[in-house]
């Protein structure tokens, strides 16, 4: 069987399950498609995980009402191995790929981590990262059992299946978490997600100020319906929260279409965001180096062609 | 307590990589202790300055030889000795875990500090894999960090936002930007740091066989537009472009 690990949140499915699902799919290995759904009061997640996979695990237990690492391993653990599971797959997100390690030493499994592609080679399973920051693409195999995370937006969603799969209720005997959560600052936005937008408005030192990133970057991403994303020396410099930057130390995006303004396009910057669709650029700076990658490009001044854009997409 | 400090030479961010036969070939590529074990090897120190009673910072490297650089280079931050386990084979990270264990163990380390994300591989997972390896509870995207007796507290990014947190040691912390400013070597302390103990070690006593293989590896870039609008004219400028995005690329409605 090819179990996945659902993500969710505030009682919804993420998209990353979806294209998680079209992964197993994808990969070529074979047996049902099974949704491991963890959490508390998890009913309406586990009817949402139903319509895309061939059966669904319901894990609704008090110890698995927030995320913790050794938790999750341990759960995810115990049903890989009671439902004999070859291949594993967990999401790429921040929480995924901290404790997918853990389960790949506990079953003693092979770990492909953060994989943009999956097949499989004959009883080898196939899969493509990048490494170096995002500079080469690499192919690598494992046979045998495999733990596999999954880069956030490298996999359409998947459809609903033909029919709903079955869901049958876990009982799992956990461990204890030992890292005492003492204070959560959640950073919100009212804007959609970075991991999950269609488009991206993103600002850099270019433009110029905090006051000018709400007057430019978040009006535009407004009339876009688009998620908002900073680069670290607009991070670093106090005018955006951490949970909007991109790039290797921050989040890696790959929206449709990233709209980048006064950026400069650091290798740092472009490891987090190289992958989208369309690049858009904006740089009074004909040479800066976020036009190599650029699908469309305007050489000008952010005080005079942001404005203007707003303008027009307002209509 | 001692301290363990992982590190690794990486090619500098704006080095070039090069692909030779199917794979990433760093002959002349300029490189560096990778920036993220960098703020590990700065934040055992500023534990130590703090008052912990930290005995021991050892630094350990597993790879090419290359990694000397960084043991160096870590050597020469204040790290008061360093092991290299030297090997030209290519191992995952979930395999290199092993020789970390190991080396915790031997060397009776209680905290273990690694960067969130190392610049060569792209992964997350070395410091994971060695907490579970040693059954210890790990923290990873750490900004902040404090220690009282056997109490870690601190502050990481978590998917939505961050927590603050409570872990009483043995724990492996991963570490990145924000957590402190790494501090530049001196000349004395680059003299003194050649005088430090760099351990061999051989990395047959450490019982590892990779289960990953790498196929190959290539620079793939994206071909790009790069179609130019004239922006002399803003208010033509933005309408070109969202003509283009609407109708062209069909990217926004
Ligand atoms: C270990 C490490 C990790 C890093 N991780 C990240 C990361 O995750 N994400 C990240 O973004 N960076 C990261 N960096 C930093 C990165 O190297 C760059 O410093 C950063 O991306 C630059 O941000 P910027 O483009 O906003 O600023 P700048 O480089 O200052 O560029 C500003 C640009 O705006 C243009 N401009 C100025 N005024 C105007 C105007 N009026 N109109 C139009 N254009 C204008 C300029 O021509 C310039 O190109 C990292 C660095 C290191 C060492």
């Amino acid at each position: 069987m090819i179990l996945i690990v659902a993500e969710h949140t505030a009682g919804k499915l993420a998209k990353a399950t979806l294209e998680m699902v079209t992964a197993a799919r994808e990969s070529g290995r074979e047996g049902p498609i099974t949704l491991l759904v963890l959490g508390q009061n998890i009913a309406a997640v586990a009817n949402e995980a139903a319509a895309v996979a061939d059966q669904v695990l319901v894990a609704d237990m008090p110890e698995l009402a927030t995320y913790n690492a050794e938790v999750w391993a341990a759960a995810t653990t115990q049903i890989a191995q009671e439902g004999e599971a070859h291949t594993v797959i967990i999401g790429g997100s921040r929480s995924g790929r901290e404790y997918a390690p853990r389960v790949a030493v506990k079953l003693d499994a092979a770990y492909l981590e953060d994989a943009t592609k999956l097949s499989s080679n004959g009883a080898a399973l196939q899969a493509q990262r990048y490494t170096f920051l995002a500079r080469v693409t690499e192919t690598v195999d494992a046979d045998g059992l495999v733990v596999v995370t999954v880069k956030p937006g490298s996999f359409a969603p998947a459809p609903p299946a033909a029919a709903a799969g079955e869901q049958y209720d876990v009982e799992l005997s956990l461990p204890a978490a030992r890292v005492e959560v003492t204070g959560k600052s959640v950073e919100k936005s009212s804007r959609v997600a970075l991991t999950e937008a269609d488009v991206i408005v993103t600002g850099g030192r270019g433009v110029g100020s905090p006051e000018n990133f709400s007057r430019y970057v978040e009006a535009l991403a407004d009339n876009l319906g688009a998620g908002v994303g900073a680069t670290r020396a607009v991070v670093d410099a106090g005018w955006r929260p951490y949970a909007e930057q991109v790039g290797q130390t921050g989040k890696t995006v790959q929206p449709k279409a990233y709209i980048a303004l006064g950026v400069s396009g650091a290798v740092q910057h472009l490891s987090g965001m190289g992958k989208s669709k369309n690049i858009i650029a904006i740089n009074k700076d004909a040479e800066a180096p976020i036009f190599k990658v650029a699908d469309y490009g305007i050489v000008g001044d952010i005080n005079e062609i942001v404005p203007a854009l707003i303008e027009a997409s307002r209509k | 307590m001692n301290i363990l400090t992982l590190v690794r030479q990486v090619p500098d961010a704006e080095a070039r990589v090069k692909i030779n036969a199917q794979q990433v070939d760093l002959d002349g590529a300029t490189l560096v202790i990778d920036g993220m074990d960098e703020y590990g090897v700065e934040e055992a120190l500023r534990l130590r300055e703090s008052g912990a009673p930290v005995e021991q910072i050892i630094a350990l490297a597993i790879g090419p030889k290359r990694n000397e650089d960084a043991l160096r280079t870590a050597l020469a931050m204040g790290v008061d000795r360093a092991i290299h386990v030297e090997t030209d084979e290519k191992f995952d990270a979930v395999t290199l875990s092993r020789v970390v264990a190991q080396v915790a163990q031997a060397e009776n380390a209680s905290l273990i500090l690694v960067g969130g994300q190392e610049a060569d591989w792209d992964s997350q997972a070395l410091g994971a894999a060695s907490a579970e390896r040693l059954g210890w509870p790990q923290l990873t995207w750490t900004n902040e960090l404090k220690l009282d007796g056997e109490t870690l507290t601190g502050r990481h990014d978590v998917d939505d936002g961050n927590e603050s947190f409570r872990a009483t040691l043995p724990v492996v912390v991963t570490t990145q930007q924000g957590l402190n400013e790494p501090r530049y070597p001196t000349l004395p302390n680059i003299m003194k740091a050649k005088k430090k103990e760099l351990r061999k070690d051989d990395p047959a006593g450490y019982g590892l066989s990779s289960k990953v293989r790498t196929v190959n590896a290539e620079i793939q870039t994206r071909a790009r537009l790069n179609r130019m609008i004239d922006g002399k004219d803003a208010q033509a400028a933005a309408q070109q472009l969202l003509d283009l995005l609407r109708n062209e690329a069909k990217v926004i409605a």
